[in-house]
């Protein structure tokens, strides 16, 4: 098999900047607060992807999922460790695609196109299906601003699934779509799975997740934890737990409050 | 005390044990809430094995400005983008960038010619005047358009990969789409005076269009990075741009500039050491020079040549330095916005 992406001690640093003027800084720094601060988003990470199989990322909020896929897709550079990816990666991050908001849909799916490496005839001839698929309609030609959430993710994913990429990168997207295009988005996926496209899906529904992946990679802190089978790591993430009861959603809902 | 440590120390191993399992609860209701949601679609049909016929590279390669010039339809639909964007909800579109020139060019050219008689001096002083105001006007757009080009694309910038210094160039040539119907104007007038060019007045317009565009383009490329960690950039660049104007030889003649050497070499040095200047000189000896029969090079430095050359360099070392500046601290895009 061959690798499709490899991922070697990778660490990603943020600096958390807290005060952005002069006149903040010195009152800051008179106050000996600090003036800025750093964390780990992704704390030595290594793992290798073959071509064609499928991967779920799990982990809480905050673990570091989406920073590991911006390295991966390559928005973002690692501070040290090495990222090395064969071929056309496509996808959507952080629940949505990267448009511009004043222009219209379809200048926009040009633009993403040409971005994700399609030449114009290319994305001419994909253009009635990826329209067809997003099922926006006549508001293919008001701006991206306009639009409803569900119908902004719509366009994103149907652009992104259509590029015939050999990674396929997928970060809670279909959170804000409806059943039907969820199920749509689903049906797609596996399509494209069984293409041979290396698949990232990052999600919560274990249901999902088992019925999509063939391996689970969660993140802790940053931290790659666990590495392996989809039924353990859903297990090792306790996201199974059979004392879910009724007492517990009482703590947690407590929990979020307090 | 030792034991207070450790007290304190077990206290917030709890507390943290606490925080995470009221996390992994939030999550796992979350899960159960979204699995309802999530439809469940089984693969079906067999898996096909797909064949990548790429190396295995880095997904963000350093391509820099080459990697640009290497993606021409990517390009052309940013500036077509830029261009659209600029002219959305506007009544006179394109005109403006007639218009605006032309109103700067009616002030200059009534306050210095008329008012303070400065036209005298020079022969076709609306010429010398207006080939400055193409060349600033070029300058001006490339510099301020390239510092808020990462900030106005934004969602882009956060979410795509591609080279970034597509931005800066997407600005600098969408100023040259402004600057060109003013440079057809500018041919127009000295075709109709009656241009007596020469090879070596087209050399010198070459030579300060490779200064200018190496320079300004340097500036874009620096400034635009810079404007990522601190807006401020994009308010001083708009201040300095303010004195352009003033600092180059296009309302009063090079003689006086000249004039002063003798007294003042050091000012006359750092007055001429600016590539806008160097630029300016150079495009009016290709325009303006051009028209007179008169001998007009004491309108010049008599070092004209070897400085333009020596400028020349310095800009292409420039425009280097900040590539290399942009490649540095463009990680480091996506978090800082």
């Amino acid at each position: 098999m061959t690798i499709s992406i490899q991922v070697e001690n990778v660490t990603k640093e943020f600096t958390m900047q807290y005060h952005r003027t002069l006149k903040q800084m010195a009152v800051a720094s008179l106050k000996r607060l600090p003036l800025q601060e750093k964390f780990l988003a992704v704390n030595d990470v290594s793992f290798n992807v073959e071509q064609g199989s499928s991967i779920g990322l799990m982990g809480l909020n905050g673990s570091g999922k989406s920073t590991l896929l911006k390295l991966i897709n390559g928005v973002m550079r690692p501070d040290t460790g090495i990222i090395r990816t064969r071929g056309r990666i496509a996808g959507l991050i952080a629940t949505g695609a990267g448009f511009h908001p004043q222009l219209t849909g379809r200048e926009n799916l040009f633009l993403n196109g040409a971005i994700l490496g399609m030449s114009e005839a290319e994305t001419k001839r994909k253009f009635d299906e990826i329209v067809e698929f997003a099922d926006i309609g006549k508001f293919l030609d008001t701006p991206v601003s306009h639009y409803s959430s569900g119908m902004y993710a719509r366009l994103g994913f149907s652009i992104a699934v259509h590029v015939d990429a050999d990674v396929f990168l997928a970060d809670e997207v279909l959170a804000v779509g409806d059943r039907p295009f969820k199920k749509k988005c689903m049906a797609k996926m596996q399509e494209i799975r069984q293409q041979g496209t290396t698949i990232f899906y990052v999600s919560h529904a274990t249901a999902s997740v088992r019925a999509m992946c063939d391996r689970v990679l969660v993140l802790e802190s940053g931290r790659l934890n666990f590495d392996g089978d989809v039924d353990e790591g859903i297990r090792y993430l306790q996201y199974d737990d059979a004392d879910d009861d009724e007492e517990n959603e009482m703590d947690s809902e407590l929990g979020a409050d307090v | 005390m030792a034991t207070a440590d450790k007290k304190a120390e077990s206290q917030a191993a709890i507390d943290e044990r606490g925080r995470r399992e009221n996390a992994a609860r939030r999550a796992r209701r979350m899960a159960k809430n979204q699995a309802d949601a999530m439809p469940v679609v089984e693969a079906s049909g067999p898996r096909q094995q797909r064949v990548v016929e790429a190396e295995l590279i880095s997904p963000a390669p350093r391509g820099g400005i080459i990697e640009t010039i290497q993606q021409p339809y990517l390009l052309r639909l940013i500036v077509s983008r830029q261009l659209a964007q600029m002219y959305a909800a506007s009544l006179l579109g394109l005109a403006w960038s007639y218009v605006q020139p032309a109103m700067r060019f009616g002030v200059y050219y009534i306050v210095m010619g008329f008012i303070l008689k400065l036209h005298r001096d020079i022969p076709y002083f609306a010429l010398h005047l207006f080939t400055g105001i193409v060349v600033v006007h070029y300058f001006s757009e490339t510099w301020s358009g390239g510092t808020r080009s990462i900030w106005q694309n934004k969602a882009l910038v956060q979410k795509m990969r591609m080279p970034r210094e597509i931005f800066p160039v997407a600005a600098m040539l969408v100023a040259a789409y402004h600057t060109m119907p003013q440079l057809l104007v500018l041919v127009l007038c000295c075709v109709i005076i009656g241009w007596h060019i020469t090879w070596s007045a087209v050399a010198a317009g070459l030579l300060g269009l490779a200064i200018l565009v190496c320079f300004s383009m340097a500036l874009a490329l620096f400034f635009a990075a810079l404007n990522v960690f601190y807006k401020d950039f994009q308010n001083i660049v708009s201040t300095m741009l303010q004195f352009m104007h003033f600092m180059v030889p296009m309302m009063y003649p090079f003689t006086r500039v000249y004039a002063m050497h003798g007294d003042h070499p050091i000012l006359y040095q750092i007055y001429m050491a600016n590539p806008v200047t160097q630029a300016v000189l150079l495009f009016q000896k290709l325009f303006w020079a051009s028209l007179s029969d008169k001998d007009l090079s004491a309108e010049f430095p008599p070092d004209l040549w070897v400085r333009g050359l020596i400028t020349l360099v310095a800009c292409a070392g420039l425009l280097w330095l900040a590539q290399r500046f942009f490649a540095r601290v463009e990680g480091k895009f996506p978090e800082r916005m």
